[in-house]
Parts: structure tokens; sequence; C-alpha cells
């Protein structure tokens, strides 16, 4: 059973000290939910876990697998089992969805062993298909350019369609609802919840309750001011729906510099 | 991201502000042909002209005083013996399942294959050499009516001294079904290979026709130079794919032109990833009423390599319709240069005229200069241009990075997707695997 492991991370963005000391563990089988108010490094977090370049670690250290991720390049942490749902998917003009994924996949392969040949096109077919059916997904997506011209509910739902293919042992899902009405929200949702089970870690990255009512988190933590403040079971997230952040910030941003 | 196109004046310094000019003399014409008295009048204009210089506004960023124009001599005939064969994969047809003919050019030499059932519809599909035994009125005929040789150095240098070249010609209204397919293979050191290509189709006729340019890297400097003279007639139909793949130590030097009579229309595809330095002219003429033509270029340069396109697309009559979009990915030092100009004649009314120009530049070190260019001379027109420069950003990038992707694959299905709208264009998947290979070569293997 692995898990992911933050241990005190601090984080600058162009010297800026935005996580001020984040500590969190997630084992596969659990669902983590963040909450918090906008600005509060909940996205930094994600994406210092997948590794982006314009993100310093100062402090700190995440473990998974028995190494510290972060001295890991981006590539090899997905390779290792770490997923970034982000929440702009950026357009990749010209390569087409079936592609990118099939690119992606050939590339866990030839990691594992570089002599591979890649998988075969009618298995990887196949493959895409059951997928795109799980997320209600027209089989015409496979063949357009990535995020390319794509609707707020295709983008997400791209962004699940490549976790379901990537089978990764721990996922983030940064503001996946954001941009999305009802409907969509509840295809990817129902997607993300295909896919949970015992083999897969979440930590879902929101700022609203809504997602919550659709993906079930066993433990939910709030973030403000670059640290995680308060951590508690489902409840937490209901009480910030009835009471929003207010009561929060006051408890932590009046009795502790931040 | 748009980019303005930069210009750099490099100062010259006294002594070696002139290219080396050629040694070839009257007395190497090749002799006894067709086209000697052609060849003859093309030596006195090669032998005028001097060496093309960096004032020289079409030469101002392609710089030749490094051509050791002086070593370069013209191969006799059967040095092909002596030199690497040409590779089995260039003879593979690229836009068909079969040819219905093949040329192999090589240095003092040619291999020639035509379908019969074409040759008695009248199709010629021959080299030079045997067109000039066996086609005399037909050659001097058609020889220089598209390039002059007045036009430039080379276009005087080719046309005087071709040794090799091919003469396509479509009597009128046949069809050629099968693809026809020429090779010029020069292998080999201190060689000028001159070629010479001409290919006309008269009214009605249509041919799809793949001409490619290639030789393996060697040491030391060779050089090509070419003309292409394309005649379209009224209603014909050109689909025409140039490749060229020159070794390392080549310069190339082309004129192009195609003409293309009322209602004609002309498919030009240009593929460019080899040679070390390139300049080339393309030329499209319309000069009929409804003539249209699309020229689709297609060029990745690493190393050191300088590759410059300069094309011209003529709207010389009224309703005519041209399209060129030319795309290009730069690594290490390479240099790139695409000048392109939309000439509308007073009078050609209602045409419409677009070019656009894409370079994606992938190393710090390399640079891509773009200069589009419209001269209008009608009011009631349709003409569009763009031109970028840009790099690879870090956001697409890191996204497929975060996928598992390493960054060699990364780069490479950017630059895919980069060319991807050249690659939509080009109607063989011969020619699109072609691309794609260099794609793959020159991201993933260096």
């Amino acid at each position: 059973m692995s898990q992911l492991e933050i241990k005190n991370l601090h984080v600058n963005i162009a010297d800026k000290e935005i996580l001020k000391g984040v500590s969190l563990t997630i084992k596969q089988g659990e669902i983590h939910a963040i909450m918090g108010p906008n600005g509060t490094g909940k996205s930094t977090l994600a994406y210092t876990l997948m590794g982006h370049p314009a993100y310093e670690v100062t402090q700190g250290e995440v473990i998974f697998k028995g190494q510290n991720i972060l001295e890991l390049e981006p590539d090899e942490r997905s390779r290792l089992g770490i997923f970034l749902a982000f929440q702009y998917p950026v357009a990749i003009p010209g390569v087409t969805v079936a592609n990118f994924l099939r690119t992606a996949l050939n590339a866990r392969r030839r990691a594992e062993n570089p002599e591979d040949k890649g998988i075969p096109v009618p298995e990887f077919r196949k493959l895409l298909k059951g997928h795109m059916e799980m997320l209600k997904m027209d089989p015409a997506f496979a063949g357009r350019y990535l995020n390319d011209g794509f609707s707020g509910g295709e983008k997400k739902r791209a962004e699940i369609l490549q976790m379901a293919t990537l089978k990764p042992e721990i996922a983030i899902l940064d503001e996946t609802d954001s941009g999305l009405d009802i409907d969509a929200l509840r295809i990817v949702a129902d997607g993300v919840n295909a896919l949970a089970g015992p083999d897969l870690g979440v930590l879902v990255i929101t700022h609203y309750q809504r997602l919550l009512n659709y993906i079930k988190p066993h433990v939910v933590h709030i973030m403000l001011g670059g640290r995680i403040v308060e951590s508690g079971g489902p409840d937490l997230a209901l009480h910030l729906e009835e009471h929003g952040y207010d009561w929060i910030r006051e408890k932590y941003e009046n009795g502790i510099a931040v | 991201m748009q980019e303005k196109p930069k210009i750099t004046i490099s100062r010259t310094r006294p002594g070696v502000s002139v290219a080396q000019n050629f040694a070839f003399t009257a007395d190497m014409l090749p002799s006894g042909g067709a086209l000697t008295e052609f060849r003859r009048r093309a030596f006195e204009t090669f032998s005028r002209l001097p060496m093309p210089a960096p004032t020289d506004e079409a030469w101002r960023r392609t710089d030749l005083r490094a051509l050791p124009a002086a070593d370069f001599r013209l191969p006799a005939p059967e040095t092909y013996r002596d030199l690497a064969p040409v590779p089995d994969e260039l003879l593979k047809p690229l836009t068909a399942k079969q040819h219905g003919g093949q040329i192999v050019l090589l240095p003092g030499g040619a291999r020639l294959d035509l379908d019969p059932a074409l040759a008695q519809q009248g199709v010629i599909f021959t080299d030079l050499q045997t067109a000039e035994r066996e086609y005399p009125e037909l050659l001097n005929r058609l020889a220089g009516q598209i390039v002059r040789p007045e036009e430039g150095k080379f276009a005087a240098l080719a046309s005087a001294f071709s040794q090799n070249g091919v003469l396509l010609y479509v009597p009128q209204n046949v069809t050629v079904e099968q693809p026809l397919h020429s090779i010029l293979w020069g292998p080999g050191t201190s060689l000028g290979h001159i070629s010479h290509l001409i290919v006309w189709l008269e009214a009605g006729a249509s041919v799809t026709y793949v001409h490619e340019a290639a030789s393996p890297d060697e040491t030391g400097n060779a050089m090509h130079a070419g003309l292409v003279e394309i005649h379209v007639g009224e209603d014909a139909q050109l689909h025409f794919v140039e490749l060229q793949s020159w070794g390392r130590h080549v310069w190339n030097f082309s004129h192009e032109r195609a003409r293309v009579e009322r209602g004609g229309s002309l498919d030009w595809i240009f593929g460019a990833v080899g040679s070390r330095l390139t300049k080339n002219f393309s030329e499209l003429d319309l000069v009929g009423e409804g003539a249209s033509g699309r020229m689709s270029g297609f060029y990745f340069a690493d190393g050191n390599q300088h590759l410059d396109h300069d094309t011209q697309q003529n709207h010389l009559a009224p309703h005519t319709t041209s399209d060129l979009l030319f795309k290009g990915a730069l690594k290490g030092k390479s240099r790139s240069v695409w000048q392109g100009m939309i000439y509308v004649a007073p009078g050609a009314q209602k045409t419409d005229g677009y070019q656009a120009n894409r370079n994606l530049v992938l190393s710090d070190q390399a640079r891509a200069d773009s200069i589009p260019g419209l001269e209008i001379c009608a009011d009631d027109v349709r003409c569009t241009h763009g031109a970028t420069v840009s790099k690879i950003e870090q956001e697409p990038l890191f996204y497929l990075l975060s996928r598992g992707i390493p960054p060699k694959d990364a780069e490479r299905l950017i630059v895919e997707g980069f060319f991807d709208p050249i690659m939509q264009r080009i109607p063989f998947e011969g020619v699109r695997e072609r691309f794609q290979r260099a794609i793959y070569i020159k991201t993933v293997e260096e």
C-alpha cells in the first residue's frame, strides 16, 4: 500500500512564500479534500506536487514509494503513479486526444521496458473506447485536438479520461468542478468515483462544497494562508457550506500571524 | 506568440566581402545536344552576372562568402559508379502503391522507366540528355520559357550547365493515373550537380509528379543548382511534390516558377530538411482567369543549416486564387528565412491571395526571419497574410510532462502538432510519413 506523505512543505513563487509548512498524508484508498478561500495556496500545492518549474520548494519533502519525489522530474513523478487533473487544462493544437494518450501510455511502457514496441493499436482503441463510454464521451472526441476549442466540461472530462487511461495511484484534482454545470459535474464525479477504490488515493482541491456532494471525502482539510489549519471528517465541509470561511479566518488570521 | 522579424545588419570585413566566383568555362558546356545554342547564350549571361552580394535585396540574409565556388567541377560521365548508390528507400513510391514511371538521375548518368501505356498516350517522361537527343524540337521550344537565364547567377548557371534533368510532357486532355517519380541522387564532394526540370501540361492534362533530391552527408562541399519550369495549361491539373534531403555539405540553389493558365490548378508541395545552405526562389504566376495555385512548405533545420525560401504569388489575371502556407521548425544554431510576396497586377480583380509563414524555434541559438509582403495594384481583391515566429511555451510542455511523457517526446508531440496544418494539406500518406520521420529524427534522435 503506497502513500503520499507531504512533510512540512514550504514553497515560494517568485521569492514570495505561498506554502508555509504543509503536512499531509494520503493513503491509497482514501479520498481527501482540501478546501479554502481563493489565494490560499491550494493550487500551489497541486502544481508543486507535480513539479511545475515555477514553484520553488524551500523546505520539506514529499515521500512516495520510498522516494522524495521533489527530486524527480514531472514526467518521472507521473510514471511513478502521481496524476494531476489541471484546473486549466492546456491546449495542444494539432495533437489528437488519441495520439496524445497513446504516447503517454507508451512512455510508461517504455520506462518499464526500453524494448517495448508500444501498445498494439486494437488494444489501445478498445481501452480508450471503454473509458470514453464511462465518461459519456462521443467517440469522435478521440480525434479532436487535445483541449483545443474544448468547452469547460469537455476539458474536465478529458482530464478524467487521462486519469482513467494512466491509472495513477495518487490523483490530485485541482478545482475540477470549476466551470462545470451540474450535468457535467455529475459525469466527472461519476468518473472519479468509478476509478476510486483501494488502489487510488485522491486529493480533491476545491473552493466549493458542491463537488463533495458527489465525491465523498473521507477526510476534509481547510487551508488558509499557506497552511492546513483544520482537518476533520465530511462534516467539516458541510459546516463550511453553512457558515462560509469567515469563522475560520477569524479564528486563525486574527489568532496567529499569517 | 508574435514576434516581429528581426533584421540584423552585419558589418562586412574588407577583403572577404565578395563571394568567390565559379571556375566553369565555355569548354565545359554540355555540347552536341538540342540545347547547345540555349546553353551558349545562358553561359554568356552567366559570365556577365556577378556573384550575388549581401547588398542584393534577395541575398541580404543568405551569405555566400564561404561558398568555395571555384572548387566545384561537373561530374564526368558515369561518375556515379564510384559513389554511394541511391538508397532503396528513395525508390519507393510516395503517393500511390506504384509509379507510372520513375527516373533516377545520377552524377554522370540516369536510369529510366515509363509505363508503355503512357508513352502510347504521348506522355514524355525522360531525362534531359535523352530529351536532347530524342525530342530536340520540343525541348528547344520549352526550355527557358518559364525561367529565364537572366533572372540570376544560378538560373544562368543551371541553364548553361544542366547535365541532368527531367522533361515531363503531358499532351492535351491526357490524364496520367499513376504518379510519376524522379530522384536526383547527388553523392560525392567538390561536385556541382546541375539540374533542369521542365514540367509541361497541355490544356486539360492531369498528373501527379514527385521529384526528390537527396545525397548522403559527406565531409567537404558539394553544390546543387537547379531550375524548375512548370507550365499548367488551361484547365490542367498538376500535383507537384518536391522534397530535398541533401547532405549537410551541400549548397543548394534553385529557381522555380509555375505558370498556370486559365482554369488550371497547381498543388505544389515543398519539403526541405537537408543541405548546408539552401536558397530557393519559387514563383507562382497565375496568368489566366480562374487559375489557382496552392503552395505548402515544410522545413526543419538543425545544426548549422541555413534554409532560405523566397516565394512569390503573382496574380496576373482576374479571379485567380493562391494559398500559401510554409511552416518550419528550427533547432541548434540553424536559421531560416522566408520572404514572401503576393503581387496583384492592375486589372486582376476578384483575386484571392493568402500567404502565411509560421516558425517554431526550438533552441535559443536558432533564428527564423519571416518577411511577408503584399503589392496590390487592383482594388477589388482579397489578400491576407501572416507571419509568426514562436517558441515552445512552458505550460504545454509541463502539461505533457505531467502525463509521464519524457521531454524529447513532449517536444516531438508539440512539433508534430505545429506541423499538423501542413500535413492536412498533403493528400499523400507517403509524403506525410516522410515528414513525420524527419520530425522524429530531428527531435528525438538528434
